[in-house]
């Protein structure tokens, strides 16, 4: 005699509907409540977005650099003496098949001060260096003002400023006349003419803080021995690695273990990758923001549960079985915890555009962030409107009825 | 067959021979268990199709408990309770629920009207949980609205009505779907008298279009508009008289 009495299941417009009441009829506390997980999810999506945008932008300016730029420096003898490149190495070099531009740099024991006036120990740290004409295209940089060495001013006392080096020496412009003045000492010494600045070398940092002369000038004035100290060298770019193998070999055939050769790029690349590394300390932040978010979601549905006794048992009595209550709100909490997530996300990919914008990066947001972001909401919402819901539905419905 | 909601064929047999919506057998209640709380003791009667009934008695009687066994909020503590013939103690938990969304309608003093919704959502909301679909209920949310006498009125919310036209909503929220019965819990309790009159005249138009109605009440004056009256004293049914 008993028919099939299956309870039919709410479909899932009507769910959404019923699992917002509580969001509709109480807009401030639901926001409030949000507000936490909306935090925790946007510090989460901003230090990702922030860490991938940067990343990103590091090596595209890698990318533009190019990977192919190969440095050789002198290392040190088998005494533990700084060893010296043979004076036919960048001759050698230039040998090698895929090779395509070869310059470098010769190392003077001269300091650079801005006039004789300065006193002896200021020295800046800067280095005075003997460079070869191509020397600025080779690393991957270009004027910021002036011009670079020609044949003509390679003779000449003439130089030029890395960038780091104009900045120490007070000087952001090139006009006629303008000069520096390179020695030992602020006694012993003659001046310089400017004729550039460079702008930064992001390959070849060690340029940023040189100040840079011609070869046949530094041997006249600064009694440079035209030994090379430092030889950038760009190949081919898929033959880097096998112009990498044979450099030191080619450099100095007879000494190959006193040749260093690295390749700047990998350097950057490397560093990018460990930048991530500093980022835990603001993912666990956001971690703990999205903690104490979940306790404000579990409390506020845990009121709600409370105030809203008599809409439950209306509710039972218009035939919602329990696990319909206890769904409806779940499902209230979840949608309250993606909310936030979703506010979250939003704060999180905008501060990350705004940021990437002003520093001249493509904003990158990766899917794990954003994703990630709304996953780790509904998880919370589920898991902190669990027990409210189970409250909910034990709820006997003639005690919700009489509460009132 | 006797499960079946009442058809048009069942409703016109003769009274004699109607099927008893309501059905209550030796119906005992008791309430904790040190000491025991004996609410209702061996309460029999049986409401037919089309009736309309009184439950009158004074405050503790066990009204209220009596009208959540009809309403298969709680189950006896021994007796049975058929409804439209089927055993409540034999039905599990979601079984009752589906009773209640398609069989029973209730009516509550307080109306308990979602107050953000509007009337015919809130009448709509009366076949939630029935399996109907949305267009449906609230087709037969604006016709029960009319029955009451506010068809004109559905957009309008809880708050711009007043107390006897918010039970009015109540009421069609309860006749929504047709149940087999519907129970109304001090239906006028909340209303002056005179708003009380009006919705118990609604409540006897709707029995006069065949609805089955138990109105539970400890007033004198409600219970005297009912042709049936059922009064209880103490958890007992001291008359079960027919005007």
């Amino acid at each position: 005699m008993q028919t099939e009495l299956a309870a039919p299941r709410l479909s899932f417009p009507d769910l959404a509907r019923v699992a917002s009441v509580g969001l509709r009829t109480r807009r401030v506390r639901a926001g409030l409540s949000a507000l936490g997980i909306a935090i925790g999810v946007a510090a989460i999506v901003a230090v990702l977005g922030l860490s991938a945008s940067s990343q990103a932008g590091l090596l595209a300016e890698i990318d533009r650099l190019g990977t192919n730029l190969l440095t050789v420096t002198n290392g040190q003898t088998l005494f533990g003496q700084t060893a010296e490149l043979p004076l036919a190495a960048p001759g050698m070099i230039r040998r090698v098949g895929p090779v395509t531009q070869m310059q470098y740099t010769g190392s003077t024991s001269m300091n650079a001060y801005r006039s004789q006036l300065i006193p002896a120990v200021n020295t800046n740290g800067l280095s005075v260096q003997a460079a070869s004409l191509g020397l600025s295209r080779a690393v991957g940089t270009s004027l910021a003002h002036g011009r670079y060495l020609n044949p003509a001013t390679a003779k000449e006392p003439v130089a030029v400023l890395g960038a780091q080096a104009a900045g120490l020496l007070g000087i952001d412009r090139i006009y006629p006349g303008e000069r520096i003045w390179l020695g030992r000492t602020p006694k012993a010494g003659m001046w310089f003419y400017l004729t550039g600045i460079l702008k930064p070398a992001v390959l070849a940092p060690e340029i940023d803080d040189s100040v840079l002369v011609g070869f046949p000038a530094a041997r006249r004035y600064l009694g440079v021995d035209g030994h090379p100290t430092e030889i950038y060298v760009r190949s081919i770019t898929n033959q880097t690695a096998a112009v990498q193998s044979v450099l030191a070999a080619t450099v100095n055939p007879e000494a190959p273990n006193e040749v260093d050769v690295s390749q700047p790029s990998a350097t950057l690349t490397a560093r990018a990758d460990a930048q991530g590394a500093l980022n835990s300390l603001f993912l666990g932040l956001g971690a703990v923001s999205l903690l104490v978010g979940a306790v404000g979601v579990a409390n506020i549905m845990l009121i709600g549960v409370l105030e809203r006794r008599s809409e439950i048992g209306l509710r039972r009595s218009l035939g919602a079985t329990k696990g319909q209550i206890r769904t409806q709100f779940l499902a209230e909490a979840i949608l309250l915890a993606l909310l936030g997530g979703a506010v979250g996300v939003a704060a999180g990919v905008i501060s990350t555009v705004v940021y990437a914008h002003l520093k001249h990066w493509t904003a990158v947001i990766p899917a794990t962030a954003w994703a990630g972001g709304l996953a780790a909401a509904i998880f919370i919402g589920a898991t902190a409107g669990l027990l409210p819901a189970i409250r909910a539905a034990r709820l006997s419905p003639t005690e919700a009825l009489r509460t009132v | 067959m006797i499960s079946e909601a009442p058809t048009l064929e069942t409703m016109q047999l003769p009274s004699s021979a109607r099927i008893p919506v309501l059905e209550l057998e030796d119906v005992s209640k008791t309430y904790g268990t040190n000491p025991p709380v004996p609410a209702l003791q061996g309460v029999s009667f049986s409401v037919a199709a089309s009736e309309l009934v009184a439950v009158v008695g004074p405050s503790g009687s066990g009204k209220s408990t009596l009208l959540y066994l009809m309403g298969t909020l709680e189950r006896p503590t021994s007796g049975r309770v058929w409804l439209t013939g089927l055993d409540v103690a034999e039905m599990e938990d979601r079984e009752l629920a589906t009773v209640r969304a398609t069989r029973i309608g209730f009516v509550f003093q307080q109306f308990f009207l979602a107050e953000h919704s509007s009337l015919l959502d809130n009448v709509a909301d009366g076949l939630l949980y029935a399996g109907v679909s949305a267009n449906d209920r609230r087709e037969q949310a604006a016709d029960a609205l009319a029955a009451v006498g506010l068809g004109e009125r559905v957009k309008s919310r809880p708050p711009q009505l007043s107390g006897g036209e918010r039970q009015r909503v109540a009421i069609a929220r309860a006749l929504v779907g047709a149940p087999a019965i519907v129970l109304a819990d001090e239906p006028t309790g909340n209303l002056d008298s005179a708003t009380g009159e009006q919705i118990m005249a609604l409540i006897e138009e709707l029995n006069g279009k065949g609805a089955t109605i138990v109105v539970v009440t400890h007033e004198r004056t409600t219970a005297d508009r009912c042709p049936r009256r059922i009064q209880l004293l103490d958890g007992q049914v001291i008359s079960d008289t027919v005007a």
